[in-house]
């Protein structure tokens, strides 16, 4: 994907077109990942046609819920995000890395490198481009070599030949906040195309040359300034209506100051220290690497998975054992890591205001609430009440 | 995961012996159940002592003692003592064997008024009041959970003792399988009371693919959080009544399920 050459040019993509689109890029040799209905999930799926997408439904979510409803079924893309994001396709959830056999007294290596597909993401959101773009610099697609690189590897394949058409938000999640983190709910950068749905079809934006060359086999014409104007429209409507707010000013200084914080056992009270939260994380990227061996085969392997800080042995260090031993050091850390100490390891936010740490936390555990609280305690004083930009739906006790 | 000192390294063609205490020979089966893998096995090393498998004993000493079951009698409480001699490492399989299993339950109940109920001439029943894991007897090396355990598991378990690692068995939730698998979360989607947050993993998330809650035969996680988690089930709806059930099943001695289980009996009964 290149963005060099972003025209930025609009064009109107009737309804009818998306079939077209899919199978142009299924012909491209890419496989097709779009939202798909899955029992009562959108979940990022395969499909062969458009007619697999996801449509007709709104998704209702709040702190530890989610729930799907019947809509209109013309439109497809009222909902936002199920657990999955393009996480589990660049960064797989269970990877081989290698396969090794013993002959006469030396291992020899006998795997092939992992096959890498050729992706096309089509209908992911503004705040996973963002992500995407968090996971570049995480895994060193963009130039920065900032984790083992063997294992980033993949990654880096598999992200090289992606191609991305995103939507952009019409209807924000109940438990989104891309416009405090400043992500979204529309795409400006990292897509090769973006479609804004509309009764009739989409407005189109192409953004770089592989978008455009797709451009040149679709079925598209200049779209009227009313089109144009209606989606701008719809967009406007939906920064206005997200529900969470998280006010970014002077966060990172002031979640520094935050190690001694008595609020950390107060979550720690709540958090389960499941994990759910990072394996939905679409920037979340701990994993862990082990071995097995065969029975009687002598086949050794070597494989990476999604592991999770929350995971009490995953600090596990020799010879002093786990080094975060509570559920609030791992809550502090993880949530620290994310708004904080992100920006100095890899000079951006470690969130991008998806929600779904806020919808998938099983006792709904609210990130925006938590970290409004944090740094504003006074000794002596109590716990100080979270400001109103907080997106405060509880009260404190 | 009770293993402190070192894991040994076990020579090609260890003995391995099985053997069954209080337990519904599940585990036994689940070994059987291998299939393939179960030829493997067999190659990979003796099974010395196995009788769900075989009739032939071979006398001990054995590399490996799996152990199925609970112990809850006094001839069983005898015994254990001497597989512990019998075996220079000793793996605790099961939920019966790590935690007591379903029949634990006793433990909350007077036996004398069950036993009184069950048999028709009570004076020939020796039993004791109450069900233990192995580890309460004697000193396991190391535990396989699950109601049965797990193939993969039981694999990983001889595998890694054959080559002298340390067996890949995690101690964190069972939501990191279930999201692993991409499945959907019951508890977030349809607000049914499921145990996995606090739950050991190693089944790969069976009841959730099947779309219904974890009942936890996998027992407790590494710092499980049933306070949190309880307050929750009680907020979809759940009773307190519900909640000890949940948790009074296989695992029910396992001292978290055991602690919340007590919890909420009280405040049911304050009702």
């Amino acid at each position: 994907m290149s963005q060099t050459n972003a025209s930025n040019q609009k064009y109107f993509l009737p309804r009818a077109g998306l079939e077209p689109l899919v199978r142009i890029l299924r012909q491209r040799g890419y496989t097709v990942l779009a939202p798909t209905r899955r029992d009562e999930i959108i979940s990022l799926a395969p499909v062969e046609s458009a007619d697999q997408i996801a449509r007709g439904v709104h998704d209702h979510q709040d702190g530890g819920r989610y729930r799907l409803t019947q809509a209109d079924p013309e439109i497809m893309f009222e909902y936002v995000l199920g657990a999955d994001s393009p996480k589990r396709y660049l960064f797989p959830p269970e990877l081989p890395l290698v396969e090794l056999r013993v002959r006469g007294n030396r291992f020899v290596p006998t795997s092939q490198p992992p096959a890498i597909a050729q992706y096309a993401f089509l209908g992911i959101r503004a705040c996973e481009l963002a992500a995407i773009k968090v996971q570049d610099r995480v895994f060193g697609h963009a130039g920065q070599d900032t984790l083992c690189a063997d294992a980033a590897e993949y990654y880096r394949r598999t992200r090289r030949q992606a191609l991305v058409i995103a939507v952009n938000c019409t209807r924000p999640g109940g438990t989104c906040f891309c416009a405090s983190m400043g992500t979204g709910p529309a795409a400006t950068e990292g897509f090769d195309l973006s479609l804004t749905e509309l009764r009739d079809g989409f407005l189109l934006t192409v953004g770089s040359q592989a978008g455009a060359a797709l451009c040149a086999e679709l079925e598209i014409r200049a779209p009227t300034s009313t089109e144009e104007g209606l989606a701008e429209m719809k967009l406007a409507a939906a920064r206005s209506h997200m529900q969470r707010h998280l006010d970014t000013r002077g966060l990172k200084e002031r979640l520094e100051q935050t190690i001694d914080d008595p609020n950390w056992e107060r979550v720690a009270a709540r958090c389960l220290s499941c994990g759910n939260c990072t394996m939905v994380c679409p920037t979340c990227f701990c994993f862990t690497v082990s071995d097995s061996s065969g029975l009687t085969d002598g086949v050794y392997g070597r494989t990476r998975r999604w592991e999770s800080c929350f995971s009490h042995q995953f600090s596990y260090v020799a010879g002093s054992g786990p080094v975060r031993s509570t559920i609030a050091a791992r809550y502090r850390h993880w949530l620290r890591h994310k708004l904080c100490t992100w920006w100095d390891q890899f000079g951006v936010s470690g969130c991008v205001g998806c929600g779904r740490c806020i919808t998938w936390c099983p006792v709904g555990i609210d990130l925006t609430e938590e970290a409004s609280r944090l740094g504003r305690h006074v000794p002596g004083a109590g716990v100080v009440p979270i400001p109103k930009a907080g997106g405060t739906k509880e009260a404190l006790p | 995961m009770l293993a402190k000192r070192p894991i040994p390294k076990v020579p090609p063609k260890s003995r391995l012996a099985v053997f069954k205490f209080s337990s519904c020979d599940g585990c036994q089966l689940s070994l059987l159940n291998l299939e393939e893998h179960l030829l493997e096995l067999v190659d990979a090393v003796e099974v010395a002592y196995f009788l769900e498998a075989r009739r032939r004993e071979l006398p001990p000493p054995y590399d490996v003692g799996l152990v199925e079951g609970s112990i809850s009698t006094p001839h069983e409480a005898q015994r254990i003592r001497q597989v512990r001699r019998d075996c220079r490492y000793l793996v605790a399989i099961g939920a019966c064997a790590s935690s007591g299993g379903i029949q634990a339950l006793r433990n909350w109940a007077d036996i004398g008024e069950f036993v009184g109920a069950v048999y028709p001439n009570p004076q020939y029943i020796r039993t004791l009041d109450t069900a233990t894991p192995i580890a309460a007897h004697v000193f396991v090396d190391f535990e396989l959970r699950g109601c049965p355990v797990n193939h993969a598991q039981l694999l990983e378990l001889v595998s890694a003792l054959l080559v002298g690692r340390r067996p890949n068995v995690p101690t964190s939730s069972l939501c990191l399988e279930c999201k692993r698998r991409g499945l959907p979360c019951v508890l977030v989607t349809h607000g049914q009371p499921c145990l996995g947050p606090a739950v050991q993993a190693g089944c790969g998330a069976l009841c959730p693919a099947c779309n219904r809650g974890c009942y936890g035969c996998f027992g407790p996680m590494e710092q499980p959080n049933l306070n949190s988690l309880g307050d929750r089930f009680l907020e979809l709806g759940a009773s307190h009544r519900q909640i000890k059930h949940l948790l009074r099943m296989f695992n029910a001695y396992q001292e978290p399920f055991k602690q919340a289980s007590d919890h909420h009996e009280r405040l049911e009964q304050q009702k």
